[in-house]
């Protein structure tokens, strides 16, 4: 059962690296915008032979 | 004469209905030159995307002339940019104009217009867009000239130069959130054994998870609950009970009993409890924080005023900033300028429009040496004028100078802060109370177990809780309706209201639609002379006379002449037609005093007059019913008598209706009413009304379009949801019973705690299930009550 004293620590730290990747993208500006994001995605890409218009 | 053909098709760019024979390109129709502008900008750009993602994206523009030239001036370049280094600068701009994914789109392949943007990035619910430049290859002033070019002008304005600092307060508060909830679901999962009860082989691991708990308790209480701790010691330095006064008691105790259970040996300690209750509390106060991204409820004047003005030094024009502006200065003001400190009239006649310093609706006439106030807009030519008075010190910006803006808040205190004061009063005796019972019986460990346990379960966590959510979905509703409130303390004070002062222009007449008639018969013939002629004119009454005429072609008109301020001549197929004010038509009659009147002449020979008249707001006299028997209606206006009759029709005797009122005189008013004890909400549009929306228990700014310029307020109303202003009094005094309700399913639960608590036989497992039990009832119940009130009172 010592190995749950090792699975512990291991929970730990990685629950620690996730709130830390909270972090920098909070400080990152990530959460600033929650809206213009899901509308960019669902635009198309530029078409290069659009031209004759 | 042409033949009349009434076929409207909508413009392809800006989707105002035009007529067939106007602009064209590409079998595409345009209402005007501008819109067919921008879609050959557009088209020869290959962006014609913009028009595939929404249909008529674009914004109807006007043609009016841009005098940008002080974008050039470095000085007020370093004003207004957010970064500049030797290639690069970077930008936000304010552009009210965008709507629709197509802005996005259009604006994010600005890079495509013109080489020297690097990049843009659009924040839609704020309505900014972030521009990368290189300003080698293109100036700030380019730059804006390219926006304005496809119709997406930017708004500067002297606020942009004073830039606030927003965000950081809420990412601090998210921040501390994180770190609760992070704790708190740590702390969950070490003392769900506990609570499931150990086996003598997992003795080991107790103390190990008492001592981690013990580990995520520190950043708890120390991070994420300091606030409460600086709260509570500020409200007892000023020797005053508020809401943290308890929560910080409980929060400390909480966390001490902890720390000696845990070093001691005996026992798990409420961890689980102290971090549960600190990440609600926070996400209370994060409910409570949430406001709207998209508008402001802090504006001013300097939000009103441009940046620059052009000056006249040495015979030379120079834009010059605004703060730099000194008595002396000649300033020149272009047609649609805003004056922007009190001068004297040099040069030039002024027609100005002070309807949003005054309230008063029709632009005013000034001649040569008469002193003009800041704040009115030339309507006409060009005007030279000479400051008298630095921009802080002018007549409309003195009001900003007045105490009532220095006080930061004279609101009505909460009902929640009211009702801490007796809760922790309760509290402590409760808690006192018991530990000195239990140490009288000589059992200090149950004295101790007792005090500590009485003040976790009696924790005013709800009276915390149940506010914020209920406000805050009290909130969400009205926002569905178009009534905007700053934050969830409005809710509250307008369910306090008992007394309600409108503004009249603007606020309870619609500021668009004039009510227009014509004195006599019109034939077509005549219909298309004065058209044509007014096509010519700028003027604002001229527009909606072409719009209530509705001739669908016009003719050609020679000998055009315009005298600002007094009226229209010309050669209509011949014929001689003026248009204009009794200065300018000696022909007119006395006319009915109650509206503003267009005279007109055809041949000198007079042929009638066009009437206009405000148009009140639809449903306007049903509103005024509704609130006349519960509420003291007042009215307090800047414009003449003119409707005095009209509106004494709708409002009662009881209501006093005063008119002329100077901005200065109608912050008094409110002064007045309050010293005589009312509770006054004050409804206004314009700047002339800032200083009364301020000093009143409730200023409410209504608008009909929540992007315009919008005074600093509490509340932003659409204007159009003005008819249901009872229904949302009624919903916020809904809210409140549903807050005391909310107390009393509390009370119930902290009544059943406090049985178990003073006995000194609460476990840490009793304590963490009722807690967020209590918590979660209470959450739910407001949000249903909440919903039923509004359905009850027809806002969903």
């Amino acid at each position: 059962m010592n190995i749950i004293y090792f699975l512990i620590g291991c929970s730990i730290v990685m629950a620690l690296f996730f709130l830390a990747a909270f972090f920098w993208s909070l400080k990152n500006g990530q959460h600033d915008d929650m809206h213009t994001p899901a509308i960019r995605i669902l635009f198309d890409d530029d078409k290069p032979e659009d031209n004759e218009n | 004469m042409p033949v009349h053909t009434f076929t409207l098709t909508p413009c392809y760019h800006c989707g105002t209905d035009c007529e067939e024979n106007t602009f064209h390109a590409d079998d595409k129709s345009f209402c005007c030159a501008g819109c067919l502008g921008v879609y050959r900008i557009l088209n020869s750009n290959n962006l014609c995307n913009y028009y595939k993602y929404n249909s008529t994206p674009g914004q109807a523009r006007s043609v009016k002339p841009q005098h940008f030239e002080y974008l050039d001036e470095q000085t007020i370049i370093t004003q207004l940019v957010d970064f500049q280094d030797q290639e690069l600068t970077v930008i936000t701009f304010y552009i009210p104009s965008i709507h629709c994914s197509s802005c996005i789109w259009l604006l994010e392949h600005l890079h495509k217009l013109d080489k020297g943007v690097i990049g843009s990035r659009i924040d839609f619910l704020k309505k900014e867009v972030m521009i990368t430049f290189r300003h080698a290859e293109i100036s700030l002033r380019m730059l804006v000239e390219l926006l304005t070019s496809i119709s997406y002008e930017p708004m500067i304005s002297l606020q942009d130069v004073i830039k606030q600092k927003k965000n950081s307060v809420n990412r601090n508060l998210i921040k501390k959130i994180a770190v609760a909830g992070f704790c708190m679901g740590n702390v969950m999962l070490f003392s769900f054994p506990e609570y499931l009860g150990m086996s003598v082989f997992d003795q080991g691991f107790k103390s190990l998870f008492s001592w981690l708990n013990l580990a995520f308790a520190i950043p708890v209480t120390f991070y994420s609950g300091r606030d409460f701790f600086i709260s509570a010691y500020n409200g007892l330095k000023n020797k005053m009970f508020n809401l943290d006064t308890p929560l910080a008691l409980i929060i400390a105790v909480l966390f001490l009993r902890t720390a000696f259970e845990v070093l001691t040996r005996t026992g798990p300690g409420f961890t689980d409890t102290l971090s549960g209750l600190v990440f609600l509390l926070l996400m209370g106060r994060w409910v409570k924080q949430r406001t709207y991204d998209h508008l402001s409820f802090e504006r001013d004047y300097r939000s009103y005023f441009p940046v620059a003005v052009t000056v006249i030094s040495d015979g030379r024009e120079k834009p010059v900033s605004i703060n730099e502006l000194v008595v002396g200065d000649r300033i020149l003001i272009r047609n649609n300028e805003i004056i922007p400190a009190d001068s004297i009239l040099m040069k030039g006649n002024g027609y100005i429009d002070f309807s949003f310093v005054t309230g008063e609706s029709a632009p005013v006439d000034k001649v040569l040496g008469e002193i003009v106030y800041a704040g009115g807009r030339q309507l006409g030519e060009v005007i030279e004028m000479e400051v008298v008075k630095p921009v802080s010190q002018s007549y409309l910006t003195r009001l900003w100078n007045n105490d009532t803006f220095a006080a930061t808040d004279n609101k009505i205190r909460n009902f929640n802060d009211s009702i801490a004061k007796y809760f922790s009063m309760v509290v402590f005796i409760l808690a006192f109370g018991s530990a000195f019972y239990w140490i009288y019986l000589d059992n200090t460990d149950k004295a101790w177990a007792a005090f500590t346990a009485v003040l976790i379960v009696a924790c005013p966590c709800v009276l915390a809780l149940s506010t914020p959510f209920t406000l805050s979905a009290v909130l969400g509703i009205f926002d569905k309706n178009r009534f905007y409130l700053k934050n969830t303390d409005v809710v509250e004070q307008l369910a306090r209201i008992d007394t309600m002062v409108f503004d009249k222009t603007g606020t309870i007449s619609t500021p668009q639609e004039l009510d227009l008639s014509f004195s006599e018969h019109l034939t077509a013939e005549n219909k298309n002379l004065i058209a044509s002629l007014a096509r010519n004119s700028m003027h604002p009454l001229s527009r909606e006379i072409i719009k209530w005429l509705r001739v669908s072609s016009y003719s050609e008109v020679s000998y055009f002449q315009e005298i600002p301020g007094k009226g229209i001549s010309g050669f209509v197929n011949g014929r001689f037609v003026q248009l204009g004010s009794t200065l300018f038509i000696n022909a007119a009659p006395d006319s009915d005093t109650n509206t503003s009147t267009v005279h007109i002449t055809i041949d000198e020979k007079y042929a009638g007059y066009f009437g206009f008249k405000q148009q009140w707001r639809p449903g306007l006299k049903n509103l005024i019913n509704n609130l006349k028997n519960r509420f003291n209606l007042h009215v307090i206006s800047g414009d003449n008598e003119n409707d005095r009759n009209d509106l004494s029709q709708i409002f009662s005797h009881q209501s006093s209706v005063n008119f002329a009122q100077s901005p200065q005189d109608k912050l008094e008013y409110i002064q007045n009413l309050q010293v005589s004890g009312s509770k006054v909400m004050m409804l206004g549009d314009g700047l002339n009304d800032a200083g009364a929306l301020r000093q009143s228990d409730l200023g409410v700014a209504v608008t009909d379009n929540i992007n315009n310029f919008t005074p600093g307020c509490d509340a932003i109303l659409d204007g159009s949801s003005l008819n249901k202003l009872p229904q949302f009094i009624r919903q916020s005094k809904d809210a409140l019973t549903t807050i005391k309700r909310s107390f009393i399913v509390a009370a119930t639960y902290n009544l059943i705690g406090v049985f178990f608590a003073v006995q000194g036989i609460l476990s840490p497992l009793t304590a963490a299930v009722l807690m967020p039990l209590s918590t979660i009832t209470i959450i739910t119940f407001t949000s249903v009550a909440t919903r039923f009130y509004a359905r009850r009172n027809q806002l969903i």
